[in-house]
């Protein structure tokens, strides 16, 4: 954990605060309502209609585009295509800055855009997009992983253009970056081994899919500049980008997010929002893009991955080594995958005690959509593998793969990646299991067709971070709290309108919470890595504390006190005649012309030269999964009958939240594990976008039984002992129902999804195995 | 279909319970025009096929995916939306929705709250299962399915006392 943030004054709940209760969520009821106003829910009776121009194929080279026709329909006031932009094409990243405004004369990947265009209507605009005429040459894309990979492969960038990767030694590859983390010696664990399991598992690519599609306006402002409006989780980095695109400055661009229907990780880096300030600032009118969930299903999607590992285990059950090669499928540009890659594989070797570990990875450029973050970053792909391998090593040597996991996981504080940048346990974990243990009924017997699978799942937070907040307590004891972060379901803004009420004694009714405004709000770096509790918490946290220490000092000057005698707390000051309210002070520390008192907080967190990560980790997530199935061994279909999901969450600030984020993340791990895959075709398209085909979990899909639970040890870096929390259910939903179908139909299935074919195809192979 | 020859209709329905007019081309559909139209967004707009639920409103009584039906057909029907059961300080319902912790990122939410009312409209004390059933229509990415449901069998219970 780094030092910022460990130093800091966390402050203890409050017995009779908000903080630690079921505060109702800010802004639940304009959302039940249907009050609450989504970026497309916004009204701009002189925006034009957009739509994206794209050819049925994922590689190609665009010969010519033709909008003449296109141009001359009714209601078209314009079309972008590449030739209207600045030449060299203009490319945006974060850590590579790889991705074109718009395709660049080849098209990489299906669903890229080739043109745009500008209608009164969408109607119109739809009609005009498909009498654009692309003239193009198909290539022999690679859409998968082998093929990618394959010795003459079809390079993704090409490696001639020295705007892409100069200077990477891996230019004449499909791999964009790779990271091998080591550590002790396999080859003399393995001569101690008793048994060594080895196999290779797949993920498939999936999507993040909320429910409310992407949706972007781009309106020119008479000073030159932009104003976007799009559901982003990272506001500031889309100013940014979009600043950097047009060559305005930061205070010409202004991005309003209004909070997202749903990120998961798919709204933070920019995707057509580049292109949507081109065409506002060449058109000079205000331009509106709104897809729908098949459209954005193609625009947005997790990593794939390919995994294969070998782990050697005692006959009593420790893991002696731990050796894994995984490929994430990361698609036709960077986004931010190739840190997906690094921070899933860094936790690769799990959270145990290895005396040997080797975990190579890879980001591999496919021509596919290009792939983002997505809640559980890549720890998911490979605690597939890690923990699927686990549970065999158990089976096999007949122990209880729940024992052998409390054998091996790490105590608090002690190292589960070694070395010069080790990670370490940053909390109490066994207890974690031990209490999914418990509420699954571990050992209790089971009905025959029924199984059950225990898994473990660990993803590092934030490596760095900054986050600012403005707190204002105002005259009559309302107060204002203005935080960036997103709020996109998780809950934040009812977080920092609990933590403002308890630390200034303000009720919480009076608190607002202003967010997703880049004019009005100051800095944070982006709402991911389940990191806004403890960043941006820590910063509200000392914004108040900032008004406390200022009203202490009017106050003490108002009445002719010695600040050194006043102490605050919590909603007061404890001045030596006895306890004033907080508000009580401020007003008469303000005086007869009244105002308001301003505290800002600040969390910075910096990050570490050298460290694969970036730099330490800011906290763990750690959760433990149980799952248990009913199977119909004819068909290999089966019902979860029960699915236990527990999490240590330092501190829960608002246990109803924590129960929705838990819930809600292991249903999103079941969906990925038993029923979720994008599919492509040869030419790379993408054939199940459709809420038809790409199906996700409904209510028939819940568990019949699903438990969650907490551990609270009060030992996280955020306000109150917290630490984020959103992502730890995802983790390792996927083994842990592997586990179980294996469990109770005796095979083993290395694939996901966990189709019912797929376990019927594995039974059946097993029963012919037998016979002959 | 040719834009811009496209034939206009006229619709007069009542929505939420006024008398409303508007004309759209033939083909608009009730959801984009209860949107864009008479400025009802309060009804989500996201498959726009029928699979995902957050546009349900009632057409009659009945729920129903607005982007499936089109405006021209509610010409003489009544329409409720989410605006419509919607009371200042929310309903019995969409409480109960705060209180078990339902409403997350509450894109889906409206369409869910017309999902339940329709239910509870039919079936004043569904079980787990018939809700579960009753609302598989309605997808949720942020996964509230047992929170919406506590909230739904809460509601139940205490319109079920108050009534009986
Ligand atoms: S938008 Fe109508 S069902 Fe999805
Ligand atoms: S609350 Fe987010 S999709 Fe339902």
């Amino acid at each position: 954990m780094g030092d910022a943030l460990k130093a800091q004054e966390v402050g203890t709940l409050r017995p009779d605060g908000n903080v630690g209760t079921r505060t109702k969520r800010y802004g639940g009821l304009e959302r039940a309502s249907g009050a609450q106003k989504y970026a497309a829910d916004l009204d701009f009776p002189e925006a034009l209609q957009v739509a994206i121009v794209t050819i049925p194929v994922g590689c190609a080279d665009i010969l010519g585009v033709d909008t003449s026709e296109a141009e001359a329909m009714p209601g078209v006031v314009g079309v972008l295509t590449a030739a209207d932009l600045p030449s060299p094409m203009p490319r945006f990243g974060v850590s590579h800055k790889d991705r074109p405004v718009m395709a660049d004369g080849r098209v990489n990947f299906y669903g890229e855009p080739v043109a745009a265009v500008a209608a009164l209507t969408q109607e119109q605009a739809d009609a005009a997009a498909r009498a654009v005429t692309v003239d193009y040459r198909e290539l022999p894309g690679v859409y998968t992983l082998d093929a990618a990979l394959a010795p003459d492969a079809h390079l993704v960038q090409d490696p001639s253009d020295p705007t892409k990767r100069a200077g990477d030694p891996l230019r004449e590859t499909n791999v964009i970056e790779e990271q091998t983390i080591a550590w002790g010696d396999l080859t003399e664990q393995e001569a101690k081994a008793a048994l060594v399991v080895e196999d290779s598992y797949s993920y498939p690519m999936m999507t993040q899919f909320p429910i409310e599609p992407l949706a972007v306006i781009a309106e020119p402002t008479d000073a030159g500049g932009l104003t976007v409006y799009t559901p982003v989780q990272h506001p500031y980095l889309m100013q940014r980008i979009v600043a950097g695109l047009i060559g305005k400055t930061l205070t010409q661009v202004h991005v309003i997010a209004p909070d997202p229907g749903g990120g998961f990780g798919g709204k933070q880096i920019p995707k057509y929002e580049p292109l949507m300030a081109f065409l506002a600032l060449k058109l000079d009118r205000t331009v509106r893009l709104t897809l729908n969930l098949a459209e954005t299903t193609t625009a947005i999607r997790r990593a794939g991955a390919k995994v294969h590992a070998r782990t050697g285990f005692s006959a009593e059950g420790d893991i002696l080594f731990h050796h894994v090669v995984i490929d994430y499928q990361i698609g036709a540009y960077a986004d931010v995958a190739p840190r997906v890659m690094t921070k899933g594989s860094y936790v690769g070797g799990g959270p145990y005690r290895l005396p040997a570990c080797r975990i190579e990875a890879r980001a591999v450029l496919t021509n596919t959509p290009v792939s983002t973050a997505m809640r559980g970053y890549g720890a998911p792909q490979i605690s597939w593998a890690t923990e699927s391998q686990i549970t065999d090593g158990a089976r096999r040597l007949g122990l209880d793969p729940a024992r052998v996991r409390l054998r091996n996981l790490v105590d608090n504080g002690e190292e589960f990646v070694q070395g010069e940048f080790a990670g370490k346990a940053d909390g109490e974990w066994k207890e974690a299991v031990v209490k999914a243990m418990e509420l699954a009924g571990w050992d209790d017997p089971l009905p025959p067709n029924r199984g059950r699978g225990i898994a473990v799942g660990i993803k590092s937070s934030a490596t760095s971070g900054l986050s600012q907040s403005l707190v204002r307590l105002l005259y009559d004891g309302s107060a204002i709290v203005y935080a960036g972060t997103s709020d996109m379901g998780q809950g934040a803004r009812t977080i920092w309108a609990q933590t403002v009420a308890d630390e200034l004694g303000v009720p919480v009714g009076k608190v607002q919470v202003i967010s997703g405004d880049t004019d009005l709000v100051p800095f944070d770096l982006q709402t991911s890595a389940s990191r806004s509790t403890v960043f941006m918490g820590t910063a509200v946290l000392r914004a108040c504390r900032d008004v406390r220490r200022q009203v202490r000092e009017m106050y003490a000057e108002r009445v002719g006190a010695d600040p050194g005698d006043i102490d605050d707390e919590p909603g007061a000051l404890l001045t030596p005649e006895g306890a004033v309210t907080l508000d009580e002070a401020a007003r008469i520390g303000l005086g007869a012309l009244r105002g308001e008192v301003l505290g800002q907080g600040t969390c910075r967190l910096e990050g570490r030269k050298g460290h694969p990560l970036g730099g330490d980790a800011s906290f763990y997530e750690f959760n433990c999964t149980i799952s248990e199935v009913e199977l119909d061994r004819g068909t290999g279909q089966y019902v979860i009958t029960r699915h236990v999901s527990v999490s240590d969450v330092g501190t829960e600030l608002n246990p109803i939240q924590v129960v929705a984020q838990e819930e809600g993340g292991a249903i999103m791990g079941l969906g990925q594990a038993d029923m979720e895959q994008l599919v492509f075709d040869e030419h790379g398209r993408l054939l199940n976008a459709s809420a038809i085909d790409y199906r996700v979990p409904t209510y028939k899909d819940v568990p019949l039984e699903l438990l969650t639970g907490s551990v609270e040890n009060h030992d996280g870096p955020g306000p109150y002992g917290s630490k984020g929390m959103s992502e730890g259910p995802i983790l390792c939903t996927g083994a842990a129902l592997g586990a179980a179908v294996t469990a109770a139909a005796g095979v083993k299935v290395t694939d996901l999804p966990l189709t019912a074919e797929r376990i019927w195809r594995a039974t059946r192979a097993a029963a012919e195995g037998a016979i002959a | 279909m040719s834009v811009g020859t496209e034939s206009l209709v006229t619709v007069t329905a009542t929505i939420n319970g006024e008398p409303r007019t508007f004309t759209v081309p033939g083909h608009r559909t009730l959801l984009d025009a209860l949107r864009s139209e008479l400025g009802l967004t309060g009804t989500k707009s996201s498959c726009t096929e029928g699979e995902c639920g957050a546009c349900t409103v009632m057409l009659d009584g009945h729920a129903v995916n607005s982007c499936l039906v089109l405006a021209a057909e509610v010409d003489g029907h009544e329409v409720l939306t989410v605006e419509g059961v919607s009371v200042d300080g929310g309903t019995d319902l969409q409480q109960a929705f705060l209180e078990h912790g339902a409403v997350q990122c509450g894109f889906c939410i409206p369409g869910q709250v017309m999902s339940a009312e329709y239910l509870l409209s039919r079936n004043p004390d569904p079980s787990v299962q018939e809700i579960r059933d009753a609302m598989s229509g309605n997808l949720c990415r942020c996964a509230s399915y047992n929170r919406i449901v506590e909230a739904v069998r809460q509601t139940a219970t205490k319109r079920v006392s108050t009534r009986g």
